[in-house]
């Protein structure tokens, strides 16, 4: 799966959970301070993204997760 | 030291008979039943089939996104909250939010979350829970979401008097402004727990109608022919604002929240007192505290749930309390029964009955009990002059409420 792959497929999460636009989500943006994603919306976007994905995504990995792009990132290495 | 008179400024509602307070007392003035069948796939196991479902969807209201974290209770107190702001005209009216509270309660809270969740929980694990649940679930939680939406910041308060819930949040809402807590409390009642396990609660107590081929006509309050009450869902939001705050901005007054009563029976965990006797110190505390004349309550919308016992053990307090003069309504005839938004829901058309002058009717009333010796407006509305009225909620628990509107 590509980089923009694992970017559409997390642009389809955050707008079923969190109601963000598909086309405001690119690598550089930050789920808190760019897509205005609370926690608990958060929690709901990693359990998505590990079904969606097949990876496991550890709590404690999530804090590293500032932006899209590290989220792909992480995907990228698990897949 | 001058109580604070407090006044009604606005009303907001969503239930079966309408997604508004204008096409629910329509309705109401109508006679038109909002119990019909439940046709879900899980209704077919139960011995009652019948509800009173909402008229307008939240759905066709809140964004879907919002919806995802409001359990249905809620997501209709939010609904109901939002048309009372606006009705009340205080979106822009530069009321500090240190000045605002809000009194929101439910009966029974955000049931259906739980056991949705609960079946998440069993099929697939605890991961998949969603963090959302607590706040869906949690009693508070339509104060909060409501108190969240209109930056109220004077105290956020969800009383839990079951089906007396409504009109006790009302009641809370009078004693705050008197207090000088706040000018403006946003109060009401919400509930929405349709679903199998309630209902099969509620029909192992052989507390509701199993007139399930009849829908429309098995809420029938004092008819002989009653056998328990109709779930019905929905919410009653109403804005008390103290007077004098009302009058220096030029709000609209609906009517003036004149007393209250509240009492409890000590009794039975759900039976009524046997001779009413909480109901009875309830009423003539609510026209004490209102310090009206008897004979201008001229109509009281009862709590008449349509079970056997309960509708007569009402009147027989009626009548001692308050004497042989009002004309009744039952309004849980057409409405089901609202448990926790019922108090709110009945308060807004007490309210109402007394702005029209009209007494909304009470239908499926065909075959009246001999124990009912108070006039009733039976079938259809009747138009009278109302200077003022009595609302009555009470709930398992042995609470009892009982509320005094008078024309503003």
């Amino acid at each position: 799966m590509t980089r923009d792959e694992i970017t559409a497929g997390l642009a389809e999460i955050l707008e079923e959970v969190a109601g963000v636009n598909p086309d405001d989500v690119a690598e550089g943006k930050s789920f808190t301070d760019d897509l205005d994603v609370d926690s608990l919306s958060m929690v709901e976007v990693v359990v998505a993204a590990e079904e969606k994905f097949g990876v496991k995504i550890p709590d404690n990995e999530v804090q590293n997760l500032k932006t899209v792009g590290d989220a792909v990132s992480y995907i990228e290495a698990q897949s | 030291m001058t109580r604070h008179d407090v006044v009604v400024t606005g009303l907001g509602a969503t239930t079966p008979l309408g997604g508004d307070v204008a096409s629910t007392w329509d309705a109401m003035l109508a006679g038109r039943s909002g119990v019909g069948p439940l046709t879900q796939e899980w209704a077919a196991q139960l011995t009652v089939r019948i509800a009173a479902q909402l008229a307008v969807e939240p759905s066709e209201v809140l964004d879907r996104v919002r919806l995802r974290r409001l359990d249905r209770s809620e997501a209709i107190a939010l609904v109901a909250a939002q048309q009372a702001w606006a009705d009340a005209g205080l979106a822009d009216s530069g009321l500090d939010p240190e000045r605002l509270a809000v009194s929101v309660g439910s009966g029974i809270g955000g049931a259906t979350t739980m056991l949705a969740q609960d079946d998440i929980l069993e099929a697939s694990g605890p991961r998949r829970v969603s963090p959302h649940t607590v706040p869906m679930l949690m009693p508070n939680g339509p104060a909060a979401w409501v108190g969240l939406e209109l930056g109220a910041k004077a105290g956020v308060h969800s009383v839990a008097s079951a089906c007396a819930t409504g009109a006790e949040a009302i009641a809370l809402g009078l004693d705050i402004i008197r207090a000088g807590r706040a000018d403006v409390v946003v109060a009401g009642g919400t509930e929405a727990v349709i679903h199998p396990l309630p209902i099969a609660g509620f029909a192992s107590m052989r507390a509701m109608s199993t007139r399930n081929d009849e829908p429309e006509r098995a809420s029938r309050p004092w008819d002989k022919g009653r056998d328990g009450f109709v779930l019905g869902e929905g919410a009653g939001v109403v804005v008390l604002e103290r007077a004098d705050h009302a009058a220096a901005r030029g709000a609209r007054v609906y009517a003036r929240l004149a007393g209250a009563g509240i009492t409890s029976d000590a009794y039975d965990i759900v039976q009524p007192h046997a001779e009413g006797e909480g109901a009875i110190r309830a009423i003539k505390k609510a026209i004490a505290d209102a310090d009206v004349a008897k004979m201008d309550i001229m109509h009281v919308n009862a709590h008449a749930t349509s079970t056997p016992v309960g509708d007569m053990l009402e009147i027989g307090a009626l009548r001692q309390a308050l004497g042989d003069h009002p004309v009744l309504a039952a309004t849980k005839s057409m409405t089901g029964h609202l448990l926790g938004a019922a108090g709110a829901l009945e308060s807004i058309a007490t309210i109402l009955a007394i702005r029209d002058g009209v007494v909304p009717p009470t239908i499926n009333l065909d075959d009246p009990d001999e124990g009912l010796t108070l006039e009733v407006a039976a079938h259809k509305a009747r138009h009278m002059e109302i200077p003022a009225a009595l609302n009555n909620a009470f709930g398992f628990g042995g609470h009892n409420v009982a509320l005094v509107f008078t024309r503003a």
